[in-house]
């Protein structure tokens, strides 16, 4: 069913410089070229009745409804299916018409159950709409003859139920599985009155490749697709747009309300990241919000093994504030921090860096984003001037080659992947360098071109032998780079990358990727005409993550790859808002948009609008400030959304930085991790509780907007600012849209931003200003922000964590479609159906080696840790490369990886820890501490301050 | 907080931390690599890190930092804090 609150136009817009006028029902009307005439209709204010059309497909005229009648033409042409012609006269409605229509709804009705009155889309279900429509009173051939009435259901998937009984095989589903998603799980089996809609080989839904992205269900006129919330709650009554909280691509959604309950989350057809799609998270697992290990009210305790104890709101701000300003008095003004995270919003951020530049007197903060991207901020800002990616996401459609290296977006970017693997089918060409098969080498009607496997850490040595394929055959867009780069950087790192100890050749024995993929690769790339990069976590994750980012963007400006659509440098970024959280200044060295503390003009800034006076010098980051614990100088912490405990490496040098502290404060939904360790847990709100904004991968900035009342009592930017008046730096915010508005003030690049804009316009890309009042969508047009395009030069430097006989398999990590970073959402969802634990990926090679068959318990020790976890045999991964995901905190995958880092931003090298791979029987020692500690911490809590 | 001659105990980390930062800027050429790197620790270290590394050095420990970044760490001390 699709949402309550769009308008269907029948088949989707299209773009032309052309316009064609027509008239229909002597409404004259003017569309586009290339358009339907059900479209232009629409337009004009005329419904044509139809059933297996909706813009959000191609059409496909198979149901016969949307007959018009066309003066020159003959007999009934489809409207879906026909386009506009200039001077063209159309009839909807006449008698003739009418009995057709009749006679197809009469054929539909007679094999459908009667049941309108309790079926879940009631007053929705688009067959009821057009029986009504064409005037069906009766039907002529009874409910007797042979039908689809006692078909049985499918409720395999945990959120939606197909029930064919009610399926008009109007092919919807299967358009939308195929268009949409691209993931073609659904056929329709069989021809004529036996043709049924089928999940793969006639399995069920959950058996199936289906991904439970919800298109289908959405796309579904009738109710044999709905969703379980729809069938148990009943139907929504008003609708909010508002911005999913998971990942990066930021779809926009309509949430779909009973008074303060969500009843289904629909993906937004005008939204402009995601244009109506959406994953199973985003559409799904929200659950969590009500889930019953939510805390909501607010606790305290003296020591980490006293029992916590449930106090007033206000009794927790003064004690927290309190213990602060002890801790400052008794250890210095340099002894306390703060830490926010990128499933905060704008404001959140924002405020929490202010407390700690302003309130606290210090530069201590910093974000969850120096353990995914702070590379991608430092290597584009010094070769191309912006500390962001370049291109909007639709921007993938004019790609004529796309090269994905070091992500996974089928998982981590689910709703940007389909949009790829539709410009993929249409013909664009595929590069993937990744040390693992990811599921986009190789997908329905989509083969990659190139695979390149590179040895985890190798990455940079892989770049600079692309680079050295592209200098060596004269592949270098010389025009371009005299234009808009520095020519003498460009020299340099032509030297450095011509050397022939760089040639894919050489490189070889280092990547182990075979040369000839490589030279391939590296022609493909400079002379297919567009190439887009795309990147993950499997480029700045690493020791060189920053000379990496660098390198990718000397490659772009080398073969005139920036600065217009369809081409560009596009992270890929984790969480919905690490591009807005880096933005809002909660890096120790710099305010909004990047600018250094030690910069006088900035400074100042901030300060005439604070009213205080600011440090210059930078504080300490997250990795640092373990350090300082440890070495008894750093003794407070404020931690908004983020879960050091679990998603920092090292996991037992974390904590045990975490236990020298004397006043831990976390603000989050649950008792993560890190809350073992507290002192004081502020109850958090989620989303949908909250007004603010998000910034995704793409630059654009978001609403989120607040569909029922802060279950903890306040939404998280009142908590920061109480717990700022409690210290003594007074914030007086009425409103989210204050804190944007002071946000735009002071920052260049969103001067035009404010909550005012947002509903107007849904949402705009920055820098939004006065250049730029709408937003941008491509950045460097003409000229790099920096002016000049600065070439870097990227020696490879071999990481330190080597294999040897000790350790002689390469650890990597990454992500899975269904489960979100640190998984505290979506370990409480139903989405544990389909991953319940993480698992080690493992080479049958390796495996056999070991004694190691799929399931087995297998033990990983590298130098820093040991962790215990079950199989999966596959050649997905190389021999001598095992890899895991990190969803569940008693895995303890952070257990296992080191505190190396990026040499630049000090972002972990979690990509890569030489570990050993053994058969086990039982779990490690970590995982029993972790075990007992997890009881007796739980046990600490008492039962009351749960959600109802 | 703690007198920084008498924290040492972690400034390893420091040490190796100063040899990364080199190992990027070591392919500029002596004179760049030393501005870059000297530039870097003071743009992204606070300085109670850059204090503990000096007070390390100053004790006659550190031998595992390269003459590169040793290099840098002198020519930020000529400059005021
Ligand atoms: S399941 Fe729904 S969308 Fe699919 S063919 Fe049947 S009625 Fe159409
Ligand atoms: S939920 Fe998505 S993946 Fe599954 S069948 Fe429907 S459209 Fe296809
Ligand atoms: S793709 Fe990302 S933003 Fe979109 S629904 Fe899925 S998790 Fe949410
Ligand atoms: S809507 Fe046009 S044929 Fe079905």
């Amino acid at each position: 069913m699709q949402s309550i609150a769009e308008k269907d136009l029948g088949t989707p817009a299209r773009q032309s410089a052309k316009m064609v006028s027509l008239t229909i029902d002597d409404r004259e009307v003017v569309v586009p070229e290339g358009t339907s005439v059900m479209r232009a209709a629409a337009l004009a204010g005329v419904s044509i009745p139809k059933l297996c059309a909706t813009d959000q497909l191609e059409a496909f005229g198979s149901c016969r409804l949307c007959l018009v009648q066309i003066t020159g033409m003959k007999g009934m042409p489809a409207s879906c299916t026909t386009p506009v012609a200039e001077g063209m006269k159309v009839t909807t409605e006449s008698k003739a018409l009418a009995d057709v229509r009749r006679g197809v709804m009469e054929l539909y009705i007679s094999d459908h159950p009667l049941d309108c009155l309790t079926c879940p889309a009631n007053g929705h279900c688009e067959l009821q709409d057009m029986a009504g429509v064409v005037g069906l009173r009766e039907v002529r051939y009874g409910y007797d003859g042979a039908n689809h009435l006692k078909e049985e259901k499918d409720t395999s998937n945990p959120y939606f139920t197909f029930d064919p009984s009610k399926c008009i095989v109007c092919s919807r589903c299967v358009r939308a599985c195929d268009e949409q998603q691209g993931t073609l799980a659904l056929t329709i089996q069989a021809r004529g009155f036996d043709s049924k809609v089928s999940a793969s080989q006639d399995d069920s839904f959950m058996d199936s490749e289906c991904v439970s992205c919800g298109a289908c269900v959405q796309a579904c006129p009738t109710a044999t697709l709905s969703e379980n919330s729809l069938i148990d709650k009943g139907q929504a009554e008003h609708s909010v747009i508002t911005t999913c909280a998971y990942c990066g691509v930021g779809c926009s959604f309509r949430a779909e309300m009973r008074g303060e309950e969500v009843v289904r989350m629909v993906p937004n057809k005008d939204g402009h990241a995601n244009h109506g799609h959406s994953c199973v998270k985003g559409r799904f697992a929200i659950g969590y919000a009500t889930h019953p290990d939510r805390i909501v009210k607010p606790m305290i305790r003296a020591k980490i093994t006293d029992p916590w104890r449930e106090v007033s709101w206000e009794e927790a701000i003064r004690y927290a504030a309190g213990e602060l300003k002890r801790i400052q008095a008794k250890y210095g003004r340099d002894s306390i921090g703060g830490i926010t995270s990128s499933r905060c919003t704008n404001e959140e951020t924002y405020l929490v860096q202010k407390l700690v530049r302003a309130g606290f007197g210090n530069n201590n903060v910093d974000t969850c984003a120096r353990v995914c991207h702070s590379p991608t901020g430092y290597g584009l800002k010094n070769t191309i001037g912006e500390s962001a990616g370049t291109q909007a996401f639709d921007s993938v459609m004019k790609a004529d080659v796309i090269m994905v290296i070091g992500a996974n977006p089928t998982d981590g970017h689910p709703v940007f992947a389909s949009q790829m693997k539709r410009r993929l089918r249409q013909g664009a060409h595929l590069i993937v360098a990744d040390p693992r098969r990811i599921d986009l080498v190789h997908t329905p009607h989509i083969q990659a071109d190139y695979h390149l496997a590179l040895r985890p850490g190798t990455n940079v040595a892989l770049i600079n032998s692309i680079a050295h394929v592209v200098v060596a055959e004269g592949l270098v867009k010389e025009d371009y780079v005299r234009e808009r780069c520095e020519w003498d950087s460009f020299e340099k790192w032509r030297a450095l990358v011509g050397d022939p100890k760089y040639s894919p050749e050489a490189m070889e024995s280092v990547t182990g990727v075979p040369a000839a993929a490589v030279r391939g690769a590296a022609r493909l790339y400079a002379t297919a005409g567009n190439g887009a990069i795309y990147y993950g976590l499997g480029v700045t994750e690493h020791s060189q993550g920053s000379t990496m980012v660098m390198g990718i963007a000397n490659l772009a400006m080398a073969t005139g790859n920036l600065g217009r659509e369809g081409v560009g440098v596009n992270p890929l970024r984790g969480q919905n808002n690490v591009q807005g959280s880096c933005d809002m200044g909660s890096f120790p060295h710099e305010f909004t948009a990047y600018r250094h503390v030690a910069d006088d003009a900035v400074r100042h800034s901030f300060e005439a609008a604070w009213g205080v006076t600011l440090r210059a010098d930078p504080g300490l980051r997250i990795p640092n400030m373990f350090e300082a614990a440890l070495d008894g100088e750093f003794k407070g912490l404020y931690i908004e959304g983020e879960d050091i405990g679990q998603s920092d490496p090292n996991t037992q040098h974390v904590t045990a930085a975490l236990t020298s502290m004397e006043c831990i404060i976390v603000q989050d939904l649950f008792l993560n991790e890190t809350a073992k360790f507290a002192h004081v847990f502020l109850p958090g709100s989620t989303f949908l509780e909250k007004d603010g904004t998000f910034i995704n991968a793409e630059r654009r900035c978001s609403r989120v907007r607040r569909v029922m009342k802060p279950k903890n009592g306040y939404a998280d930017w009142e908590i920061t600012q109480l717990l700022s008046n409690a210290v003594g730096f007074p914030m007086n915010y009425r409103h989210a849209s204050e804190i944007m508005d002071e946000i735009a003030r002071l920052t260049p690049t969103m001067t035009n931003i404010s909550f005012d804009l947002l509903d107007r316009l849904g949402s705009v890309q920055w820098p939004c200003n006065t250049a730029h009042p709408e937003g941008t969508p491509t950045m460097h047009v003409g000229t790099f922000v920096r002016g000049k395009g600065k070439f870097l030069l990227t020696e490879y430097v071999p990481t330190r964590e080597k294999v040897n006989a000790r350790y002689p398999l390469i650890l990597t990590t990454g992500r899975i479609l269904t489960q979100y970073n640190v998984g505290a959402q979506t370990r409480r969802t139903p989405n544990t159906v389909w991953h319940d634990e993480d698992r080690l990926e493992i080479h049958p090679t390796d495996a056999e080696d070991r004694g190691i068959k799929e399931g087995d318990w297998c033990g990983i020790a590298s130098r820093a840790g040991e962790s215990v976890l079950r199989a999966r045999v596959t050649d997905r991964v190389q021999p001598g490369v095992v890899y895991t995901t990190f969803h569940f905190p008693e895995s303890g995958a952070n257990v296992i990886t080191t505190e190396n880092s990026d040499w630049a931003t000090n972002c972990p090298e979690y990509k890569v820890t030489a570990v050993q791979v053994t058969r086990v029987s039982q779990p490690s020692e970590w995982q029993r501490r972790f075990r007992e500690f997890t009881k007796t911490q739980e046990e600490l809590v008492n039962p009351d301050v749960f959600v109802k | 907080m703690s007198d920084a001659s008498h924290s040492g105990e972690t400034a390893e980390h420091l040490v190796a931390m100063a040899n990364d930062i080199a190992d990027y800027f070591r392919p500029q050429g002596r004179e760049e690599a030393i501005a870059g790197i000297a530039n870097h620790i003071k743009r992204y270290w606070t300085v109670r890190m850059r204090q503990k590394l000096n007070a390390y050095l100053a004790r006659g420990q550190g031998g595992d930092l390269d003459e590169l970044p040793r290099a840098a760490v002198d020519r930020l001390n000529q400059q005021p804090l």
